[in-house]
């Protein structure tokens, strides 16, 4: 690496991501901190002041919506990044190979990562509606019942919320294996096949190693963004019926947009953090990220 | 009969070296390719059909073709603002974003400074901070600053959002480019600002194609920061636009799926487009930090 001649120029040309990063990030993340300890809910203005912990008290052995809610979030999280995880790998095996209409293949089925939560859930409703969705016409063929309405009935809204997501979150996985699958050397592949290895054989010596860190990069990351996103169970369930489908964000949302408890919101905000912190840890560390094979 | 005599060899030993890596069969690719196609295909299909096809039909072609749904989100429900609204907010935080993470991805390749660890390991913890808990500091920011209800909040939020993943994409890009190259052009008389555009910059399309439609995409689709600080209809964006066509639930499907198709038709383009370039932009090593 080159020493500047200008001590200044690197300063000089970090400093807008710096100052946008500091200012919007990093200060707002330390103002949520400082919220948390104090009483500040807008509609009660004369509460307002120092709390100390209470914010947290109150959380962790008076709210059961608060453990209720990072419950789901924890199943939300750990069925959509294994299922996505799984289609996402087979199908980035599929496009890896070569066959006719492989560039059209990989254009189609990686687009729905373009679409938006909120564009999902529309797709979505217009699907499972009893009256415009897919049911009714297998119905017609004989294929379930008429009045099916998986968003409607309380045992298959996890399960509907769950195909929506994962329609548009597979493409994800099968973006980033894709791209790390087409930088294993063809050489190790001929020379295990030479070796009599069988395709099976080679996949879990070859192919699995070598998508290790792959795999755990953007496992960790999905399962971040899983947890935090909050477009599509927001649009298109609400966290209901009944909070069934409420995630830590989602009732965070809920709190500060609907009933403006700042103060708690932001103490709901930090513990999130604080898990989401101690996880990602946890997972890097037991899943030896970056250690050799 | 005589053929089994001739040549029994060639079955037990084929001839090493030659020999192709076992091919995976036809049905085994095109089988479970099928059907993923059909679950990623047919809910577009369905938006596309409820879109395109008249009133109270219940034909799953669309046929025959009516733009009348358009017409009525378009003009009469207002996505036409919308949708400029969107284009307004994409492009600039496209813009924005590529300039910034590609200063600031510059300096993190080539020069080796106090701090840069810092920034690096800080960087990565911002990937952990939730945006939907950013919600209410955020807005008392843009309160004092007097942006509430201003495009430029959003343009502001998603960049920032999007600084982190562009500057390690780009500061990864650079890493790859050798810096002979670059020192040869200042052999040459050139300035480290004339030969980054020279050398540095063409080799960074695939970079900045990638750094710049995930800036575009995203800030295209966001939806909460845009139903948080913008609530004047004439401000709002394509989803919170859509959401609101979504939350009168007994109604308008033709128009729910014609506002859908409005909202997707930019973002599916842009990424028919860049995904090529995505896949072998990744695979550079950009990925592995």
């Amino acid at each position: 690496m080159r020493v500047a001649r200008s001590p200044r120029t690197p300063y000089v040309l970090i400093a807008p991501a710096v100052v946008a990063m500091l200012g919007f990030l990093v200060y707002p993340m330390g103002s949520v901190v400082y919220y948390s300890l104090q009483h500040y809910d807008v509609t009660q203005p004369w509460d307002n002041g120092f709390a100390g912990l209470e914010n947290f008290r109150v959380l962790l052995f008076e709210d059961p919506l608060f453990w209720q809610s990072l419950g789901f979030s924890v199943k939300w999280v750990v069925v959509e990044v294994v299922l996505q995880l799984l289609f996402g790998l087979a199908l980035a095996l599929i496009v890896n190979e070569t066959f006719i209409g492989r560039a059209v293949s990989r254009a189609l089925v990686f687009s729905p990562w373009a679409v938006s939560g909120v564009l999902t859930t529309g797709i979505w409703i217009l699907l499972y509606n009893p009256s415009t969705g897919i049911f009714r016409y297998l119905a017609d063929l004989g294929i379930g019942t008429y009045d099916t309405a998986p968003l409607a009935d309380p045992s298959t809204v996890f399960t509907a919320a769950v195909v929506a997501e994962l329609w548009r979150g597979v493409p994800f996985f099968a973006i980033l294996l894709l791209a790390d699958l087409q930088t294993v050397s063809g050489d190790l592949y001929e020379a295990a096949s030479v070796d009599g290895a069988s395709r099976i054989r080679r996949f879990v010596h070859i192919t699995l190693p070598h998508l290790k860190d792959a795999i755990i990069l953007s496992t960790l990351l999905r399962a971040v963004w899983e947890f935090n996103n909050v477009d599509l169970l927001y649009t298109l369930t609400g966290g209901g019926p009944a909070h069934q489908t409420t995630t830590l964000p989602l009732y965070v949302a809920a709190k500060a947009v609907q009933s403006h408890d700042f103060g708690y919101g932001s103490a709901l905000t930090t513990a999130a953090f604080v898990v989401l912190t101690f996880f990602s840890i946890a997972y890097l560390r037991l899943s030896k990220f970056g250690a050799r094979t | 009969m005589t053929t089994t005599l001739t040549r029994p060899v060639a079955r037990t030993a084929p001839p090493v070296g030659r020999k192709p890596v076992n091919r995976v069969s036809r049905w085994q690719i095109y089988l479970p390719l099928g059907l993923y196609l059909l679950f990623t295909l047919v809910p577009f299909y369905w938006m596309v059909v409820f879109a395109f096809r008249p009133r109270g039909s219940n034909s799953l072609l669309p046929w025959p073709v009516t733009l009348d749904n358009f017409e009525h989100v378009w003009t009469g429900m207002g996505f036409s603002v919308f949708f400029q609204n969107s284009l307004l907010v994409g492009v600039a935080s496209l813009v924005s974003t590529t300039v910034i993470a590609l200063a600031g991805g510059y300096a993190l390749a080539r020069y080796d400074f106090r701090g840069r660890q810092l920034f690096l390991v800080g960087m990565l913890c911002t990937q952990f901070i939730p945006g939907a808990m950013m919600l209410i500091p955020l807005f008392e920011i843009f309160r004092t600053l007097g942006l509430v209800n201003s495009l430029w909040a959003l343009v502001i939020a998603e960049t920032v959002f999007q600084l982190p993943l562009s500057l390690i994409l780009i500061s990864g890009f650079v890493k790859n480019i050798p810096i002979e190259l670059e020192q040869a052009a200042w052999v040459d008389g050139c300035s480290r600002l004339r030969g980054f555009f020279a050398v540095v910059l063409p080799m960074l399309r695939p970079a900045l194609v990638a750094v710049g439609s995930f800036a575009f995409i995203h800030s295209w689709n966001n939806f909460l920061f845009a139903l948080m600080f913008v609530n004047e209809q004439d401000k709002f964006t394509l989803p919170v636009g859509l959401a609101f066509t979504i939350g009168e639930f007994s109604a308008d499907f033709g128009a729910l799926a014609a506002g859908g198709v409005v909202a997707a038709v930019p973002v599916v383009l842009v990424f028919a487009v860049i995904q090529r370039y995505l896949v072998q932009g990744l695979s550079a090593g950009a990925v592995k930090g």
